[in-house]
């Protein structure tokens, strides 16, 4: 496992998404509220790019015509067949589907300490006196 | 044990129901001249609706207690038969007319056939024109426990799901009454999804559309997850276009989730919990062990209960199994299925169900 750098915070804002190349697979990186989650960018349904959804809430019920709707912004609807997955931990909310949408851990690192240690960062010009987000695959 | 969940007496004609009718809708059916209400769902002429050697010289089958009894008990060695009339009250538009013809038909089964022979239950059939008066018509003749589930048509005038129904669900449940779909129709719409077909044999054919887009309803609206103890009986649809329909279900449920947030149980799922289908007819491949392999798909042995579909013509002979249904799973449609799907039937049998 490596750690790549995706991009300094300052540039990532809450909302946002990135997408990077490890290893020949794009990984999609998401701001929620300023927290970072990675998936795969392929839809374990069929290899729609998760890039491309759109990030909507999670619609529950308790019962027919009774509608809950939560955690605006935390669930990424793939644009091909309309999949949802939780964008914090890939996974889906449709008993019918058992794959889940693979996840990478991401973390925020100072500058300085990506200058000294293992990181790519072939694509991100680091400066030490900024964070960045950086995703371990 | 053998229990027939699919028998039809026939009505003669609207006179003999008369004797159950208020004095008002009896004179206004004479002066207007309504006669009979059997409707083109089943054709008299129909050489479907009635099996040859049921069919008398003159005038309709299975009219009688006596009759029914020979026929569609005794010569198949079942123990008790469920009678579902069809009779088309359901298609009258007006609300005060339909229910007193409801009502009627109700009456004229328990008196002509539930009290002449203690082997015989029935539906209690309503129409939908007016739901607060279904509902009505259901708590009054709950009071009677040989009553048994409550009768739609299959073709309703509205998806079945929409809650518009769901008054009728909710008296059904409270009577542990399940809610049967008969092959058939209101005539409030084309029989087809593709509008009026020129052949019986289209009608026919498309009551399985009919039925597969009123289950697609009932799991949509969420009437399983308001209804969790409700038990919906499919008579006379077919089952086995079942496995592909829930396929198709499940696969469009997995994107369109959103749309009907309560879904908590794959169509699947539900149908093992809460679906029922009468054996006849099975429209299956005649190799068995094809067939073995629906049943494979269908993955539950409780879902199907024993049904002749008497007088109708869907098979020959006296075997009502088709081949490739073994032993076991006989025995569980013949008596086990019915008993879970009818807990007043099986409490009037000293079980506990």
């Amino acid at each position: 496992m490596a750690s790549h750098v995706v991009a300094a915070t300052a540039e990532f804002p809450p909302g946002t998404r990135r997408v990077i190349e490890i290893d020949g697979r794009a990984v999609v990186v998401f701001n929620v509220k300023g927290e970072y989650f990675a998936l795969l960018d392929k839809c374990p349904h069929n290899g729609g790019s998760l890039a491309a959804g759109v990030v909507t809430g999670l619609l529950q019920s308790a019962e027919p015509g009774c509608y809950s709707y939560a955690r605006e912004g935390e669930i990424i609807r793939c644009p091909w067949h309309g999949w949802e997955f939780d964008i914090k931990t890939g996974r889906s909310f449709c008993s019918v589907i058992r794959a889940r949408a693979r996840a990478f851990p991401v973390h925020i690192e100072p500058g300085q300490t990506i200058v000294e240690g293992p990181y790519r960062a072939e694509t991100v010009p680091v400066r030490v006196e900024d964070d960045y987000v950086v995703v371990d695959a | 044990m053998r229990i027939d969940c699919d028998i039809h007496p026939f009505v003669p004609n609207t006179r003999a129901l008369f004797p159950h009718l208020p004095p008002h809708w009896r004179d206004t059916s004479e002066i207007r001249g309504i006669d009979d209400l059997h409707s083109v769902n089943y054709p008299d002429a129909s050489p479907l609706t009635v099996r040859a050697e049921w069919r008398p010289a003159a005038g309709r089958p299975a009219t009688t207690a006596a009759l029914v009894g020979a026929q569609a008990l005794d010569a198949f060695g079942s123990d008790i038969g469920i009678l579902n009339c069809l009779y088309g009250v359901q298609t009258l538009y007006s609300d005060d007319l339909a229910a007193a013809y409801a009502s009627a038909l109700n009456d004229w089964v328990r008196a002509e056939f539930l009290d002449r022979d203690p082997r015989f239950r029935a539906s209690i059939v309503v129409s939908l024109e007016n739901i607060g008066m279904a509902v009505a018509e259901i708590e009054r003749c709950a009071a009677d426990p040989r009553f048994v589930q409550v009768l739609l048509l299959a073709g309703t005038s509205h998806p079945i799901g929409k809650r518009l129904y769901w008054p009728l669900f909710e008296a059904a449940v409270n009577h542990r009454l399940p809610v049967a779909l008969h092959a058939g129709s209101e005539l409030r719409n084309a029989p087809t999804a593709l509008g009026w077909p020129s052949y019986y044999l289209e009608d026919y054919v498309a009551n399985a559309q009919t039925f597969q887009y009123q289950l697609t309803s009932l799991f949509t609206e969420g009437v399983f997850n308001r209804f969790p103890e409700l038990k919906v009986v499919m008579l006379e649809s077919g089952w086995t276009w079942l496995p592909p329909l829930l396929w198709r279900i499940a696969k469009y449920w997995g994107g369109l989730r959103m749309e009907i947030p309560w879904a908590d149980r794959s169509p699947a799922e539900i149908v093992r919990d809460q679906v029922r289908f009468s054996l006849t007819p099975t429209d299956g491949p005649a190799d068995p062990d094809r067939l073995r392999r629906v049943l494979d798909h269908i993955g539950s042995d409780e879902v199907l209960l024993f049904s002749t579909d008497y007088p109708h013509a869907q098979f020959a002979g006296a075997e009502v199994f088709p081949a490739g249904i073994d032993e076991a799973l006989r025995d569980r449609i013949a008596a086990a299925n019915p008993l879970a799907t009818y807990p007043r039937l099986a409490e009037s049998l000293g079980g506990t169900a």
